[in-house]
């Protein structure tokens, strides 16, 4: 390996890490959005590079510092982690290069440098959670990340925003107790912060009563960060009321990175050494995942106000994430894996055609929506395409994850057809609640005639359809995000005993 | 540890319960914020007779100083009193009580405090306690794992101050829609400070230099003895904070303007992920030290010192901009 | 004695419900973040009481005490970070809440709530 890509792995955090200090330094219009870009399309690009090494078997791992594990911290990139890595900085330079505009209508000027500063922190934090091999680390990442996301969603114009924020930082911040009291616990018994290290001291302490407890708090407490039912009470507002672009990145990949960290903690760390501790995990998940699929649809269904639909259908795709990996097979794992990265895909497009709506439909309710396929034709087409792999239409990336799933329950015996009914019902309401707008959009009389066609502004519709066509390209083509998830899925099970 | 320090400990734990119901119980914001005061003060005193002087001096002066300071800002700006009381009271008390036993379970499998062979102190910290004098040799254990084998926490430790700081900046540099109701007495000390009173002023003005010092002495000494940047920054906040209440408000902003304070919270964290970037540079993995040097302890010491230096200015700059935010609001 | 010395986690437990409870329960805000960082400094205790061995001292060497027993740094370290990581936090939870009561003129929960609805 050439020394440049030995340090690959660590310039994913450092690069957007140190591009906040200079970003907030920026000061005339439009610099500061431009330089984040240009950071935000860095850390795709060393994304891209991990994800290639890692194809080509490749397992990045760094000492940072110079320390060796597990005295220092490491850092290590592997299957899971690109697959987590593309969608983290994809979700941010996507909207990002859609958002100018529309940033613009939300902030303004003179806290704009402030604003993208704090985006890039919370794309370098999602990173360094992502890429850390250390339970601590992870946490330090963690807080950097979140209290970043408060200062994006605080941003959104309307009062709401504000409360919504409070409640999320207060959740949040519970959350990330909960973790570092699981973590101390785990110290205290094992003597070791590193993952890897923990695995395999874990053992000889397994089964007594602090390690039993330090895997509660950090499942709950990293489940209350995933907004995994019923602990997603703080989803719903903070993604309707922060501004529209803000929503496209966190609903893209904020929830999953906590998942991806609870994925890390219960296969490689918790598995193999606790007795039964796989089924417990199961047990304790599949009920709230095939609830969250049930409820969340159907609360979905009676939204009216756009944005808060699509979030409570969040809440309901986390839930196929988790029936996924509830399920404890390699099948059922890299369809949890690849909805990850599908889920990602689809929402971005749903939230960036949003964002295009959101131009002109202030309060974005359904009722105002009314004619909008005639004002914004591409928009509202881009709308529905990426609504179908939502739903999980053949052709569109949904279709793999759903199948994969299927599939994946089917081989459970009669427990599967169970799965496999909630799977398919659940898909039928989204058929219900992208029906709903769809209906509002096309087929209802807007209340003054639409003189003219507005469109959303060229760059948000350019990234609009990029993102609709990678979801077509992906339900064609879906050799990538599969051989990765399927990676994935064995490095996971490779502790199982 | 004797059985004097263990029974003093029970005491001052015992009182940290005493004092935790008392925040909760009392309706008087104020009350509230001085009693998690001396929270901080009493855990700071546990802390240092469990042997964590770092931590004992640093949850003296954030818990006690810095967080008392915000607490204050944020009540003139929004009310003394609480209103309304609970809700689902119930309900809290029921999740309370499930976690409650879930720990308290939990306790009775772990270690004893002090047990010389309880797993933390056999695995790791040996390790650490063994090749400090070796490959930094500095005499502060903590300083070494703080800054150098556990340095990229730190950094991370670092831009959340950061953070915390450009998000004070954006929430509360757009301006005011409504005039909130405050009466110029209930901010720090009103636009004029306490200039009226000659004997404060004098005495504090007196002081400011002294404090100044200390800090230079906790931020430059924290190799040898508990402190280092964090507690410098704190140390130097406060002498500012100090300055705003003699001199007023305005006279604290003019010694320090907004412009250079920026400079500062962009330079610290800066200053901090540049030299991991220069490690990288010349051949080492980030926030490799060693590099910095013909001698890896020579450049370990190197090191410790420019990163120290970051983190000073970044919780300087940070903490007065949050300290000027709070109060400018107030004198709008 | 042996449960004596337990005491310390105990503690830990009873300060992290009080802290929890004051977060979940208590509708004014300011009130809700003081409980929050009563919740969190519960957990200094927790790793702060892993750090001493028995006779030993504060990590840190002195000339004429080398061969001293010297009490663990890790968790003081870990601690030092999480101290940083609660002022933070408390200092972006305040000034939302000035900008709530700029927005709500309130900073009681339930009346916040009243007039959303409306």
């Amino acid at each position: 390996m050439s020394s440049e890509a030995y340090h690959l792995a660590v310039l994913q955090v450092v690069v957007p890490l140190l591009s906040a200090p200079l970003i907030i330094l920026l000061r005339p219009r439009g610099l500061a959005w431009a330089a984040a870009t240009a950071a935000s399309a860095m850390a795709f690009a060393v994304a891209v590079m991990l994800t290639a090494g890692v194809l080509s078997g490749i397992e990045y791992r760094y000492a940072v510092g110079g320390w060796p594990a597990p005295y220092g911290i490491e850092i290590r990139v592997d299957a899971l982690t690109s697959v987590a890595l593309l969608v983290v900085s994809g979700a941010s330079l996507l909207a990002l290069f859609a958002g100018r505009r529309s940033l613009d209508g939300d902030i303004d000027e003179a806290r704009q440098p402030l604003f993208y500063g704090a985006w890039m922190l919370a794309l370098a934090g999602l990173c360094g959670i992502v890429v850390s091999a250390d339970a601590f680390n992870i946490f330090v990442f963690m807080e950097v990340s979140s209290l970043a996301s408060y200062v994006l969603i605080a941003a959104g114009p309307n009062r709401r925003a504000l409360a919504a924020t409070f409640k999320y930082l207060v959740m949040g911040t519970i959350g990330a107790t909960f973790y570092l009291i699981g973590v101390g616990l785990i110290y205290m018994m094992t003597g070791t912060l590193n993952l890897a290290d923990m695995a395999q001291r874990i053992s000889e302490v397994a089964d007594q009563r602090p390690i039993l407890a330090a895997g509660g708090f950090i499942i709950v407490g990293l489940a209350l960060k995933a907004a995994v039912l019923p602990l997603h009470a703080w989803l719903p507002n903070a993604y309707t009321y922060a501004p529209h672009i803000v929503t496209v990145f966190l609903a893209a990949c904020a929830t999953k990175v906590q998942i991806y960290v609870m994925l890390r903690f219960d296969f490689l760390v918790f598995q193999g050494n606790l007795t039964d501790h796989d089924l417990q995990f199961s047990r304790f998940l599949m009920p709230l995942a095939l609830l969250a699929i049930v409820l969340a649809s159907g609360v979905a269904m009676m939204e009216r106000n756009l944005k808060r639909l699509l979030a409570y259908s969040s809440v309901a795709q986390i839930g196929y994430i988790m029936l996924g990996t509830s399920l404890l097979s390699a099948a059922g794992l890299s369809a949890g894996i690849i909805h990850i990265f599908n889920h990602a895909l689809a929402k971005g497009a749903l939230f960036l055609a949003v964002a295009g709506l959101g131009m002109h439909y202030q309060g974005l309710r359904l009722d105002q929506l009314a004619g909008a396929a005639k004002r914004m034709p591409w928009t509202m087409a881009a709308f529905v395409l990426a609504g179908l792999s939502l739903i999980g239409l053949p052709g569109t990336a949904g279709f793999v994850s759903k199948w994969l799933l299927i599939s994946a329950a089917l081989a459970e015996g009669s427990l599967g057809i169970v799965l496999v009914a909630v799977v398919l019902l659940g898909s039928l309401m989204a058929v219900v609640y992208v029906w709903r707008v769809v209906e509002a959009a096309y087929f209802r009389a807007p209340q003054q005639a639409v003189a003219d066609q507005r469109e959303a502004p060229p760059m948000l519709l350019a990234a609009t359809w990029a993102a609709v066509l990678a979801n077509i390209y992906f339900g064609l083509q879906p050799g990538l995000p599969v051989q990765l998830s399927q990676a994935a899925a064995a490095s996971l099970l490779q502790s199982l005993p | 540890m004797t059985v004097f320090t263990v029974f003093f400990i029970i005491f001052l734990l015992t009182l940290l319960v005493i004092t935790a119901l008392a925040i909760v119980q009392t309706k008087n914001l104020f009350a509230a914020a001085m009693l998690s005061g001396i929270f901080s003060l009493l855990s700071a005193m546990v802390f240092f007779l469990l042997d964590a002087a770092d931590v004992a001096l640093t949850e003296a002066a954030v818990g006690a100083g810095i967080s008392t300071v915000l607490f204050l800002g944020a009540l003139a700006l929004t009310a003394e009193h609480e209103r309304a009381g609970t809700a689902g009271r119930l309900a809290a008390l029921g999740v309370v009580t499930v976690i409650a036993a879930l720990l308290v379970y939990a306790t009775f499998d772990m270690p004893r405090l002090g047990d010389p062979n309880a797993p933390a102190q056999l695995h790791v910290a040996p390790w650490y306690l063994e090749k400090t004098p070796e490959y930094i040799d500095v005499p502060n254990v903590v300083t070494a794992v703080l800054a150098s084998f556990r340095g990229y926490d730190t950094l991370g430790e670092t831009f959340v101050v950061f953070t915390a700081g450009i998000g004070v900046l954006f929430l509360l540099g757009k301006a005011p829609v409504g005039q909130p109701k405050v009466s110029p007495a209930m901010t720090f000390a009103g636009k004029a400070g306490l200039r009226h009173y000659q004997i404060p002023r004098v005495v504090g003005r007196l002081l400011i230099p002294f404090i100044l010092l200390f800090a230079l002495y906790v931020q430059f000494h924290g190799d040898f003895s508990p402190g280092g940047g964090f507690q410098a920054g704190v140390i130097v906040a406060a002498s500012v904070v100090l300055y705003a209440l003699l001199e007023g408000e305005e006279q604290a902003r003019l010694a320090l303007p907004a412009g250079l304070l920026k400079l500062m919270i962009a330079a610290g964290p800066l200053l901090y992920g540049l030299t991991g970037v220069a490690c990288m540079l010349l051949g080492g993995n980030f926030l490799d030290y060693s590099a910095l040097a013909h001698d890896p302890v020579h450049g370990q010491h190197y090191g410790i010192l420019i990163i120290e230096a970051g983190v000073g200015i970044t919780v300087t700059g940070v903490l007065i901009s949050i300290f000027h935010s709070f109060a400018a609001r107030g004198a709008k | 004695m042996e449960t004596l010395e337990l005491y310390n986690y105990w503690v830990f437990s009873i300060l992290l419900m009080i802290g929890f409870y004051a977060v979940t329960a208590k509708l004014n805000l300011v009130k809700k973040l003081i409980g929050l960082s009563l919740f969190q400094s519960a957990v200094f205790l927790l790793y702060i009481s892993m750090g001493p061995v028995e006779g030993g001292t504060a990590p840190i060497f002195h000339e004429n005490a080398s061969d001293k027993l010297l009490s663990n740094p890790l968790p003081s370290v870990l601690i030092l970070t999480a101290i940083v990581v609660g002022i933070s936090t408390l200092a972006l939870g305040l000034a939302i809440i000035v900008r709530i009561k700029e927005a709500y003129g309130s900073i009681e929960e339930n009346e916040i709530r009243e007039l959303d609805r409306k």
